[in-house]
């Protein structure tokens, strides 16, 4: 099903450089000298047992940890660490595994917020709605606009998102992932918690940004099925070190990975 | 529907506390308005304060206990620059002092404190609150201190044709009415139709989200304390033009808190109503209350006011934990 879907996009050059990533927190070793590339337009997957430092890894990429050791080079520029700020104005956006929204604010807002970097207006003219403050206004509500209606979640633009059923709140962190426009997509296990349905609705989305947007994505995923549709290359984590990387069909013969992690259904 | 009840019983209750004295004739109209409006004005001033609380928390989940001593500070250092300065300077300096104040404290307390427990971040303002109080008084001094704004205090007759005998209103309290309801609007304009307001929510909602999103926390909690800050002072230039600046100022912070537990911790309006509500409640049980208190149970004399605004908060927190405006249950404090 895969390639099928995938069939419209072309897979470029290295955007994300990963080069020896160790991690540690106190005495535990979180990550291990971990060393991978993510290409422009394709869809890796990160994947692993419990505690295998899949969202340790996510984490490093998005600047909330920052890694002993290596470098993260992301289109062309090479840090050591970064910030969480710096990250999102390169244009990285993300999900959380525990949905992580703004839950006071309605599905509009919460989405708005992911254009809060490209708003340029004064505070001054923004609060009094000044004509150029509110023709920009305008254009950042359109763009949100095509997100909703990307993600159909048009019906629930004014419910404050505390009230909506968990897999719409997975949609609406994806919406606000999205508004950011991103290259990159960091996906936290987006299909945790969902039932089929949702699961198989969630799976069309990140093909779709994927194909229509070009989005690069990087994503952590449990289920098996899933990962192995849909991703382009898969990275396979085990007690903090890299065990596998190829495409789907190559970690699944992988001996190292069937023991680690695969092994346990076989 | 049981909370329903009770909150029907309680709202009922205080609405016929409110009448009582009318409808009995204990009152005649003219001085009852009087009361109602003195507690309004009254309930402005809470209301100031609790702002000042309500900002902070809403922005970081943190209830900021130096409220009371920003209050005191800011209008100490408007006090006594004032002496040296025409007004207009000493506050807009102090604004300036005030925002100082912020990004001390975001640079030496809440980045060093990122992450923790809201318990810790709390007893971290209480550490504030000491040190600002004594901070203030060494550089500043302990006497108290006039401020002058330039309003007669000198209260004027309103209405006489509609009540008999009419109604005694004070300018500087009509003064810090209007202040107030600007600062409010400025405030509601602020948080709701900007995207540093929009921010502001974020991350008061989820610090890690609002990262992801590119929000710098930093930043944010510079400008919500600089807010809190500008509040305080617009409060202490008030408290202390009416009561004089001294050191008792900082205990409003104390009448803020039944104030915030009745608005809700996280809403401006509510923290505007609950302080009139408050301000109204505390004056009417002193002035209709009290006496009937006295003659029924034999007692000494009054001093409702000072017990009256937390027994009214316990009641909402009993009824309505979130308070009426709040967005959620306070399980933080």
């Amino acid at each position: 099903m895969g390639a099928g879907l995938n069939g419209g996009r072309t897979i470029g050059d290295v955007v994300l450089d990963l080069q020896g990533i160790s991690l540690a927190f106190g005495g535990v070793q979180a990550l291990q000298e971990v060393t991978f590339d993510v290409r422009e337009h394709e869809i890796r997957a990160i994947i692993g047992p419990n505690g295998a430092g899949k969202s340790s890894m996510l984490n490093v990429i998005n600047g909330i940890y920052h890694p002993q050791q290596g470098t993260v080079t992301f289109n062309g520029v090479t840090r050591h660490s970064v910030n969480t700020h710096k990250a999102a104005v390169q244009g990285i956006a993300r999900t959380f595994q525990n949905i992580a929204l703004f839950k006071g604010m309605s599905v509009l807002d919460n989405i708005m917020t992911g254009r809060n970097l490209r708003m340029k207006s004064s505070l001054l003219a923004q609060a009094l709605r000044v004509g150029s403050a509110e023709r920009e206004e305008m254009e950042h509500r359109e763009a949100v606009e095509r997100v909703i209606d990307f993600l159909e979640i048009q019906a629930y633009r004014r419910t404050p998102v505390g009230r909506l059923p968990y897999g719409l709140q997975k949609r609406v962190d994806l919406a606000r992932a999205l508004a950011m426009e991103p290259n990159l997509l960091l996906l936290d296990e987006p299909m945790a918690g969902m039932n089929v349905e949702e699961k198989q609705d969630m799976c069309r989305f990140i093909l779709d940004v994927n194909d229509q947007l070009g989005t690069t994505i990087v994503l952590i995923e449990h289920d098996m099925g899933v990962v192995m549709d849909i991703s382009d290359r898969v990275v396979v984590l085990d007690y903090g070190k890299k065990i596998g990387d190829g495409t789907p069909a190559e970690v699944r013969g992988n001996q190292a990975v069937i023991d680690a992690y695969l092994g346990i259904s076989h | 529907m049981r909370k329903n009840f009770n909150m029907i019983v309680l709202g009922v209750a205080l609405m016929a506390g409110l009448i009582a004295p009318l409808v009995t004739g204990a009152s005649s109209a003219g001085f009852y308005t009087e009361v109602l409006l003195g507690g309004l004005m009254a309930g402005v001033l809470y209301s100031l304060v609790a702002l000042g609380f309500v900002l902070i928390f809403k922005a970081s989940g943190v209830f900021n206990f130096a409220q009371g001593a920003m209050v005191l500070f800011a209008a100490l250092s408007v006090a006594r620059m004032a002496e040296m300065m025409p007004l207009w300077a000493a506050i807009l300096l102090a604004v300036g002092i005030m925002v100082a104040l912020a990004f001390v404290v975001e640079r030496v307390v809440l980045r060093p404190l990122v992450n923790q427990d809201p318990v810790v971040l709390l007893m971290a303002t209480l550490g504030v609150t000491y040190f600002l109080d004594g901070f203030g008084q060494t550089i500043w001094g302990s006497d108290i201190y006039e401020i002058n704004l330039g309003i007669a205090k000198e209260p004027v007759m309103i209405l006489g044709n509609l009540f008999e005998g009419g109604i005694l209103i004070n300018k500087d309290d009509v003064a810090a009415t209007v202040a107030a309801a600007l600062l409010v609007i400025l405030l509601a304009l602020f948080f709701q139709k900007t995207k540093t307001g929009r921010a502001l929510r974020a991350v008061a909602d989820d610090h890690l989200a609002a990262q992801s999103i590119g929000i710098p926390l930093n930043r944010i909690w510079v400008i919500v304390w600089s807010l809190a800050g500008v509040v305080a002072l617009v409060a202490g230039v008030v408290w202390g033009a009416k009561l004089g600046v001294q050191f008792s100022i900082s205990q409003v912070a104390l009448k803020a808190l039944p104030v915030v537990i009745l608005g809700g911790f996280t809403s401006i309006p509510g923290a505007i109503v609950g302080g009139l509500i408050i301000g109204v409640g505390e004056k009417m049980a002193e002035v209709f209350l009290a006496p009937v208190m006295v003659k029924a149970f034999d007692l000494a004399g009054g001093g409702i006011e000072n017990w009256f605004a937390y027994v009214l908060a316990l009641l909402f927190l009993l009824v309505l934990p979130q308070g009426l405006f709040g967005e959620k249950h306070i399980d933080r404090v």
